[in-house]
């Protein structure tokens, strides 16, 4: 029985930090490719949510992976050897109707993985998160282990939205520090202190859930992850804007970044009322 | 990291399963004198299996268990429908002082008839004007020969009116708040002790008020430094509100429950209530799992005390939708569930710790 990241997990964590942090975003330079263990995936998305890092990023660096890996020595061998190349994106109709912008896209249909062409572009409540709509192409693999890779893609979507949620409860505290009315700062009173604290027990009790999942990798388990840190992470959101005020409302302040990105997450990879009805039926 | 459970505590758990198939049988209220008795005697046949205290180290009638161990004795235990246990005050929240802070003399002298339920310790920390505001409190322990004399008032006082012994905090002295305070244990059947017993919300009387006067405590019975009662009290504290008084073998098996009352009373506007439930519960238990390492003390336990509190409410209130008002099963849990937010430190005082202490925001 061990739920504590291990010393190599924990520096690996503070070195993206580091990395994200100073501005960095090349994150090949930091061997994130080479990240497949659920586990060190969580420890990677935790942060990339902690920056609120954008595009095909459970795609490229989880889910396709994982459909492709497997259908490496098969059909889709000729797209297992072109994983790597650019950034890629997947729709998992009817849960994951579209895709993330890309370079290049697949649709899983079944147990059966598709080429396919984006053919119009879709606008999501997250402005920065681009979506296209998919149009299937040839079949270049069967028997891919779907289940296994959507499974990831909800568990890797908690892990970020983790990190988002942790992010604006950081931002959130320094605010709430800073800023002063009535002659005090704004953390003094009780009512905005009593919202932090419970931002705080939902992220701090959503986290083992997710790692959780990481070992397991049971439906069950990745469901009850996403929901909890689902709803952790938009609380922290909403409790977010309001301890900011009007400033945070701002296109220029950045929690709005963050904020919008954790609403769009939310639903992504199957929504929170979809994911309870799998914990529910795996009972 | 991984979810194993090592070969040992494979064995003790399935040695733990069957002992209490064989033994668990329904009780009475334990806030009745007959429902005390039988609870009394529960505690004297899981000691005479050294299953009372687990934890303990074997010379006062534990197992010396590791906490992984004792988390699963407790899953175990409220996965079988167990009793609950009568002598919590003493094994969850006076043992862990002793251990902590008290003398050889002590932990020898009271934590083996605690383990065997021949003592049963009741709390002794509010006062009427000292609730939230603990270090507030006004009944004095005044030098006397060979001890001190207490007086004053204390209320709310679980298990007092049945218990044999209680503990808490008393001035020593009027300089500073908490400074002043001195953990004390007493009889509750000396000279000067009055005990009136305070029926709760379920028509028992589960706490007491207790009057003070001149009740003589000797030396032996202080733990601690004299002045040094609220650093004592605090360093354990977190005992009550995190790990030890709740732990998530409780939260798992009711929401086991639930989500079987849900299968046989599928009301779909309450399913997203039920799966959340059974999520939270699992979220406290892998917390918890997580936790072993360094278990939560102080601030880290206030954030586990709101999570449980919490979730045991909306988790009998779910049940209690789903059957409506004749709850068989769900009653007592459901009142029992209303008192966690208030005790051990109200939930607002919870939040205050958190948000001071570790997001460390000001007072």
């Amino acid at each position: 029985m061990m739920l504590t990241l291990s010393p190599e997990q924990a520096d690996f964590a503070g070195v993206l930090h580091g990395f994200l942090a100073a501005g960095k975003r090349d994150l090949d330079e930091v061997g994130i490719a080479e990240v497949t263990d659920p586990v060190d995936l969580v420890v990677v998305f935790e942060e990339l949510g902690h920056h609120a890092l954008g595009g095909p990023l459970i795609e490229t660096l989880a889910v396709v992976p994982a459909l492709v890996g497997a259908a490496g020595s098969g059909p889709g061998a000729s797209i297992g050897t072109a994983v790597g190349a650019g950034t890629w994106s997947v729709a998992f109709p009817p849960a994951v109707p579209h895709a993330v912008e890309a370079d290049h896209y697949l649709l899983v249909e079944g147990d059966s993985l598709r080429e396919a062409v984006a053919t119009a572009e879709l606008s999501s409540v997250d402005p920065a998160r681009r979506l296209v709509e998919l149009t299937a192409g040839a079949v270049v693999a069967t028997g891919i282990p779907a289940a296994q890779a959507f499974d990831l893609g909800v568990l890797t979507c908690s892990a970020q939205l983790l990190g988002l949620g942790r992010a604006m409860l950081e931002m959130t505290t320094a605010h709430a520090l800073a800023r002063t009315q009535f002659g005090k700062p704004i953390s003094s009173f009780q009512a905005v202190k009593h919202h932090l604290a419970d931002v705080l027990i939902g992220l701090e009790l959503a986290r083992p859930l997710v790692f959780g999942a990481a070992i397991t990798m049971t439906t069950r388990d990745v469901s009850a992850a996403k929901v909890a840190a689902s709803d952790a992470a938009w609380a922290a959101a909403r409790t977010a804007l309001q301890v900011h005020g009007a400033i945070g409302y701002t296109a220029e302040h950045e929690l709005g970044r963050f904020l919008l990105q954790t609403r769009a997450l939310r639903t992504a990879w199957g929504s929170p009322s979809m994911h309870r009805a799998r914990v529910l039926e795996a009972l | 990291m991984d979810l194993d459970l090592d070969a040992a505590t494979l064995e003790f758990q399935a040695e733990v399963r069957s002992w209490l198939a064989a033994h668990v049988r329904p009780l009475s209220s334990m806030d009745t004198a007959e429902g005390f008795e039988e609870h009394r005697s529960w505690e004297r046949l899981l000691a005479s299996e050294r299953l009372s205290v687990v934890s303990w180290p074997a010379s006062f009638g534990g197992r010396d268990a590791s906490l992984l161990q004792w988390l699963i004795f407790e899953e175990e235990y409220h996965a079988s429908g167990a009793p609950g246990r009568v002598s919590q005050n003493g094994i969850f929240l006076l043992a862990p002082t002793l251990f902590a802070h008290g003398t050889d003399e002590q932990r020898a002298r009271i934590l083996p008839p605690m383990a065997r339920g021949d003592e049963v310790w009741a709390q002794a920390w509010s006062e009427p004007e000292a609730g939230s505001d603990l270090a507030s409190l006004r009944s004095t322990a005044v030098r006397g020969e060979g001890g001190w004399l207490l007086r004053g008032q204390k209320t709310w006082s679980s298990r007092a009116a049945f218990a044999d012994r209680a503990f808490g905090l008393f001035r020593t002295s009027a300089e500073g708040r908490h400074r002043g305070l001195t953990y004390l244990m007493f009889d509750l059947r000396a000279d000067g002790v009055t005990v009136r017993p305070i029926n709760q919300l379920d028509g028992e009387p589960g706490f007491a008020e207790i009057f003070l006067d001149d009740v003589f405590v000797p030396d032996r019975d202080v733990i601690g430094a004299v002045g040094d009662g609220w650093r004592v009290a605090m360093s354990t504290a977190g005992n009550e509100r995190g790990l030890s008084l709740r732990s998530p073998g409780r939260f798992v098996a009711a929401a086991g429950r639930l989500v079987e009352l849900y299968r046989k009373n599928p009301d779909p506007a309450l399913r997203d209530r039920v799966v959340d439930a059974w999520i939270g519960a699992q979220a406290y238990r892998l917390h918890t799992f997580g936790s072993l390492a360094n278990p939560p003390a102080g601030p880290a336990a206030s954030v586990t005390k709101v999570f449980w509190s919490e979730l045991d409410v909306a988790l009998h209130e779910t049940a209690l939708d789903l059957l409506g008002e004749v709850a068989p099963g769900w009653r007592d849990g459901w009142l029992f569930s209303l008192a966690g937010p208030i005790y051990a430190g109200t939930n607002e005082i919870q939040r205050n710790v958190i948000a001071e202490r570790i997001l460390g925001l000001p007072r």
